[in-house]
């Protein structure tokens, strides 16, 4: 059966099995990096006494991180057996590492948003209260201090895998994640703090934003062929918004976010928007990726003629 | 042989290495199960699937389905020559592929491709047009354009499995007899052995609540139960031209190497061996095949990789992404205040 000219296939049924995974899961991949970047932003506002980014970004990160935690547990096969996570920890899974480091930075930013929560309380809190205001610094850094790997793993995350547009992308998918991030919560921070506070969110905006731009592009060159699958479908729709909505929030945020405060909270929720659009066209990209025969059968039967013609020795399985 | 319960002694094995074994790199193609922990393990057994003696009867899926208790995935019409089940799934374990080929006619001219003989019994007269067998009188007359292709897919136990490797839960280990299979009352259904497998193997099963094992992922087991009891794999019981042959690697190997050289020398040149290759991506699989035509004709990828070899790369880029964005939170504090 041969209905394509240039591979074959078998009725053109996919060999890979995209996964399972609903729209949870690039969601978790937009929220546990805007939860990263916003604890490193609340932990920056806590040291360098700005109280009202200090107070967006401890909030930002407890609400993102547990709206992270029902979209994993809701995505699993079994929901019920989700502790099951916590059985061993194997470094050659990413997944597996990526539990233990959700649990490293959960309860520290549990503790530093539950501090700013009970400040906000119309009622006192009497000892719990006192010991959360106690707690609260300590709790953010330490959260901070594994954000960067909150908002990295994920990269590791799809690019293990058999999945065309994930695994290559490998070189390039951590490093775009972490910019993504610092898109979305410096958008975040901006959206939130009032002008004078929020410098260092727009710094971190304006450059995450140009970072996940000029990344993209590398990546798109060093994909090969499943780069395709970027600019088609919804993907390409996403990836599209995506690149518009990051250039036009980073436009805005240097040039008019220091300014003007309504400049600052759209150029912010666009950024955020785009973020978004990044995971979730990243995720649309690799599920076509494994439902097309072609991105699994025509770079791997070029790899294999290439190294026939290498005059490697032939193996038994090569050998027409 | 381990005379440990299944679920006791999986869950200790599974426990104990996790799999590490197989951490960043290729392990002995002989003795994964050595490799996972297991102390005095039987010798690793698989399948060799001889495509070019299967007839697309479905036993296999027939048996495979009714041992393990697997549903079905619906009744329907595919429109792919003879195959009306598609592909591997969770609920199915042996997958029979139909290719119907134009080619040039007589290129295996006559050629006995060595079904089994019906031993010592002579022929009885059944009222059946002929006795004889197609294709045993060498004559090639009226042969047309055309061949079929058949072949039962499983589970290839890779000895670097992929799905094994990126298993959160450990519900997925390496058995004594260097197979690899899901423990039902661990895996949570998470589903990252999906997207990992490079055959495209492994899948949740899908199903009505209250379904066996529904939710969960589900794959071949290469028959555990009926190891641990000395018996061989119901696929393998079931096929009547020993299409599918089950024993010892180091045994089933040989056994491959003879088969295309007999083939070869009978003027089939196109048979070539699938996934016995301890160089190949995955390291040699469990279950091997013998093609009539190139792997990506019957739907399998024609050079599978597991992508946990890459896994020390991928974690440094990711070191380094969280390094840069811990720097760059800090950078941006650094500024002048406003």
């Amino acid at each position: 059966m041969v209905p394509d000219a240039t591979f074959t296939s078998y009725y053109g049924r996919p060999v890979v099995k995209p996964s399972p995974w609903e729209l949870d899961i690039p969601a978790y991949l937009f929220l546990g990096g805007l939860a990263a970047g916003s604890s490193l932003l609340g932990a920056g506002a806590d040291l360098s006494d700005r109280p009202v980014l200090r107070r967006a970004g401890r909030l930002g990160a407890l609400a993102a991180i547990s709206l992270s935690l029902v979209a994993l547990v809701r995505d699993l096969g079994r929901p019920s057996r989700f502790l099951n996570m916590m059985r061993v920890l194997k470094p050659t899974s990413p997944m597996s590492v990526g539990t233990w480091i959700l649990t490293a930075y959960g309860p520290g930013a549990a503790v530093a948003g539950a501090a700013e929560a009970a400040r906000l309380l119309p009622i006192n809190l009497g000892l719990i209260g006192r010991l959360l205001d106690v707690a609260a610094r300590p709790a953010g850094l330490a959260a901070a201090g594994v954000a960067p790997a909150v908002a990295s793993y994920t990269g590791v995350l799809l690019s293990d895998t058999a999945t065309p547009a994930w695994h290559d992308a490998h070189r390039e998918l951590p490093f775009l994640f972490v910019s993504s991030a610092a898109a979305a919560s410096g958008g975040f921070g901006m959206l939130t703090a009032p002008l004078d506070e929020a410098g260092p969110a727009r710094r971190m905006a304006v450059g995450g934003a140009l970072a996940e731009l000029a990344i993209e592009q590398r990546m798109e060159h060093s994909m090969g062929l499943s780069a395709e699958t970027l600019h088609t479908g919804t993907a390409g729709t996403l990836m599209k918004a995506s690149k518009a909505l990051t250039l036009g929030g980073a436009l805005g945020a240097a040039f008019l976010g220091g300014r003007s405060r309504t400049a600052a909270a759209i150029s912010g929720a666009a950024l955020m928007a785009g973020s978004a659009c990044t995971r979730f066209g990243v995720f649309e990209a690799g599920q076509h990726s494994a439902k097309d025969p072609k991105y699994t059968v025509v770079p791997q039967r070029e790899r294999l003629n290439r190294r026939r013609a290498g005059g490697n020795q032939p193996t038994t399985e090569e050998a027409r | 042989m381990s005379t440990q319960a299944f679920g006791s002694s999986g869950i200790d094995q599974a426990f104990g290495s996790s799999g590490l074994d197989q951490a960043f790199g290729s392990s002995d193609p002989n003795g994964p199960a050595r490799d996972a922990g297991w102390e005095d393990s039987p010798p690793r057994v698989g399948f060799f699937t001889d495509t070019s003696i299967c007839i697309g009867c479905k036993a296999c899926e027939v048996a495979c389905k009714e041992w393990n208790g697997n549903p079905d995935d619906g009744f329907d019409l595919l429109g792919s020559s003879f195959d009306n089940t598609g592909q591997l799934s969770g609920s199915t374990w042996r997958h029979v592929a139909f290719i119907e080929q134009r080619r040039p006619a007589g290129t295996a001219a006559g050629v006995f491709l060595g079904m089994p003989e019906s031993p010592a019994r002579p022929p009885v007269e059944l009222g059946m047009p002929s006795l004889s067998r197609p294709g045993d009188s060498g004559d090639t007359d009226g042969r047309t354009e055309f061949r079929w292709l058949m072949s039962s897919d499983v589970c290839k136990h890779c000895t670097n499995a992929a799905c094994l490797d990126v298993c959160p839960t450990g519900a997925l280990f390496r058995t004594e007899f260097g197979t690899v299979v899901v423990q039902d009352d661990i895996c949570n259904g998470c589903g990252y052995c999906v997207p990992a497998c490079p055959y495209g193997v492994i899948d949740r099963r899908i199903g009505e609540q209250g379904t066996k094992n529904v939710g969960l992922a589900q794959k071949c087991t290469l028959c555990y139960d009926r190891l641990k009891v000395g018996q061989t794999p119901a696929c393998a019981q079931a096929c009547p031209t020993q299409s599918i042959q089950f024993g010892t690697l180091d045994e089933l190997r040989e056994r491959a190497v003879d088969r295309v050289q007999t083939l070869h020398d009978a003027g089939v040149s196109e048979a070539r061996l699938y996934g016995e290759d301890p160089a190949g991506g995955t390291g040699g699989s469990g279950a091997f095949f013998l093609l009539l035509d190139e792997p990506e004709v019957y739907g399998l990828p024609p050079d599978p990789v597991a992508t946990t070899a890459d896994l020390p790369r991928m974690w440094k880029h990711a070191g380094l992404a969280a390094a840069g964005f811990l720097a760059a939170a800090v950078t941006a504090f650094a500024g002048r205040r406003r």
